[in-house]
């Protein structure tokens, strides 16, 4: 569990004294939800969720006045074992003295619970494969993993999906109905269980991951906490023998690669770097070599999944030089476009075709894909023809600029468009 | 969208025999053809590769006949299923084919579906 703990530490940088509200709540919200879901039985999802707000809205008040205390989360954890208790006290006056029917099981009588590093850790596991439960449809299950798993509101969830807010909340209803509904122990994981559900389990996180390392947003801070909820998710099935498989070894390679460049990627303006442009010293190299770390653990046994190719591509672009480097990240774009489409993969494999090619080869290969909503793809269009026609890169970066919400990308690919004219005066 | 067969064909030649760097040129180009179809979200199935070695053909009478092919050195060996939106298209995707550049042909052959009455 300290090593858990340890290296998620090394995923936050951020110190936590200077860490805004939210961040704790979040970090906070899903352990503290899992340990009294756990503790109440998942049909009562709601009376652990109002616990967890409420201790939040008191922390909101009491910190406001007399500032943070020495160990925010201990508090945190302390006035939610209390308002629980007080919860079951009035439960219990309302059984005896009101209610004279009494339904002995519909919620757990009171027992003695802690948030000890090891109740929070397997109420978490447990409730990763609640969340993502077959009876509702994926999209569903990955909207209810942001929301119980990562503690994000409803709007945050509406972005990472392109979707109106409303949309998220009636799908989260609904998501919310089946999982009441269901009969799933929280406390007992079966291996078939896990083994049926740990696709959807890995996907979910999978998209997490993706939500803030290409994020619309420019804070720095969201973008790794996102990153990080991810990969400590993941890490969480590391540390369980049954859920400990070559996949998800995979996966956490590929998710400690690429938050490896996280520092890199952004300036201090907030500002996109570009890759071949980065400072290759801000690299995170002990997240480089748990990478490789897990990469290697991924290795065990004959499969080849999505994760497996995605996090070699990842581990290419972590090595600065080597002469067919590009071949390599093209091969394994070629093996991932055959696994699954998705107009990302495709435009990426484009990019290591030009790398390997040259760009006058790959313009038509680009132009063959067809992705005309996609700023990505203009702007991949516009990087090809800045070598061969630059009024054409232009207007295609102009394109990109009309097509994109993100800020950051605006700011770039503006400045990109400022470099060619210059160039071109010249 | 229609979905077309691209049947592969070659011919034998026992004077050509590639090096192996020319065959993993055509590897290569094989795998960023196949890719490329994909990258357009137009591979229905990658479909499979048909042994030569291990091939009979079965006739009446139970006369069997080691190989698949009769009096031409010709073959089949493979098939990939594709999706576009005309036969013109597919035959665009096959002309970038890498078994073209060896000396073999693609057929264009479209699937027919059940609900077809053309």
């Amino acid at each position: 569990m300290l090593k858990l703990e340890k290296w998620w530490h090394l995923m936050t940088t951020a110190n936590s004294n200077s860490e805004l509200l939210p961040h704790i709540f979040r970090k906070e919200y899903a352990k503290m939800t899992a340990v009294l879901c756990r503790h109440f039985g998942l049909q009562h999802i709601e009376i652990a969720e109002d616990i967890v707000s409420d201790t939040f809205l008191k922390a909101t008040e009491v910190w406001a006045i007399h500032g943070l205390p020495e160990n925010p989360v201990a508090w945190l954890h302390t006035v939610a074992k209390n308002k629980a208790k007080d919860y079951f006290k009035r439960i219990a006056v309302f059984e005896t003295q009101v209610k004279k029917n009494i339904k002995p099981d519909e919620i757990a009588n009171e027992q003695v619970f802690e948030f000890s590093d090891q109740n929070i850790f397997d109420s978490q596991l447990a409730m990763i494969f609640v969340v993502c439960n077959s009876t509702n449809p994926t999209e569903a299950q990955i909207c209810l993993a942001l929301q119980i798993l990562c503690g994000f509101s409803v709007e945050e969830i509406a972005n990472a999906f392109l979707a109106k807010p409303e949309t998220i909340k009636k799908r989260l209803q609904r998501a919310r109905n089946h999982l009441r509904n269901d009969n799933f122990q929280i406390k007992s994981l079966s291996k078939t269980e896990i083994e049926f559900r740990l696709d959807t389990v890995l996907k979910t996180l999978y998209l997490l991951f993706n939500e803030g390392y290409f994020s619309k947003t420019n804070n720095q801070l969201i973008r790794q906490e996102l990153c990080s909820e991810a990969a400590r998710l993941t890490l969480i099935l590391t540390e369980n023998t049954l859920t400990n498989t070559p996949q998800v070894n995979a996966l956490l390679a590929l998710m400690c690669f690429q938050s490896s460049r996280l520092e890199a990627r952004t300036n201090d303006n907030g500002e996109a770097v570009l890759f071949d442009e980065q400072d290759r010293n801000l690299w995170n190299k002990t997240l480089i070599e748990k990478g490789n770390y897990y990469l290697i653990n991924a290795c065990k046994g004959n499969e080849v999944s999505k994760y497996h190719l995605e996090a070699s591509i990842a581990y290419w672009h972590t090595t600065p030089t080597d002469q067919n480097k590009w071949q390599h990240i093209l091969q394994l774009y070629n093996q991932l476009i055959l696994t699954e489409y998705s107009p990302i993969i495709a435009m990426n494999r484009t990019f290591a075709y030009a790398k390997v090619y040259g760009h006058n080869k790959a313009i038509p290969e680009a132009e063959k894909l067809n992705l005309a909503d996609h700023s990505y793809y203009y702007g991949l269009l516009g990087y090809l023809y800045a070598d061969v026609n630059i009024d054409t890169a232009i207007s295609h970066y102009e394109q990109a600029i009309k097509l994109t919400k993100s800020k950051t990308e605006k700011q770039t690919l503006a400045k990109e468009i400022a470099r060619l004219i210059e160039q071109n005066c010249r | 969208m229609k979905e077309f067969a691209l049947v592969f064909r070659n011919s034998e030649n026992q004077d050509v025999k590639p090096s192996p760097e020319q065959m993993q040129e055509v590897l290569t180009n094989w795998m960023n053809w196949m890719a490329g179809i994909a990258a357009q979200n137009k591979l229905v199935d990658r479909g499979n590769r048909l042994s030569m070695s291990e091939s009979k053909t079965v006739k009446p009478g139970n006369v069997v006949t080691d190989g698949p092919y009769t009096e031409i050195k010709e073959y089949i060996n493979g098939y990939t299923l594709i999706r576009t939106e005309s036969i013109d298209e597919a035959v665009a995707i096959a002309g970038q084919c890498p078994i073209l550049t060896i000396g073999g042909s693609v057929e264009v052959r479209k699937v027919v579906a059940s609900d077809d009455n053309s």
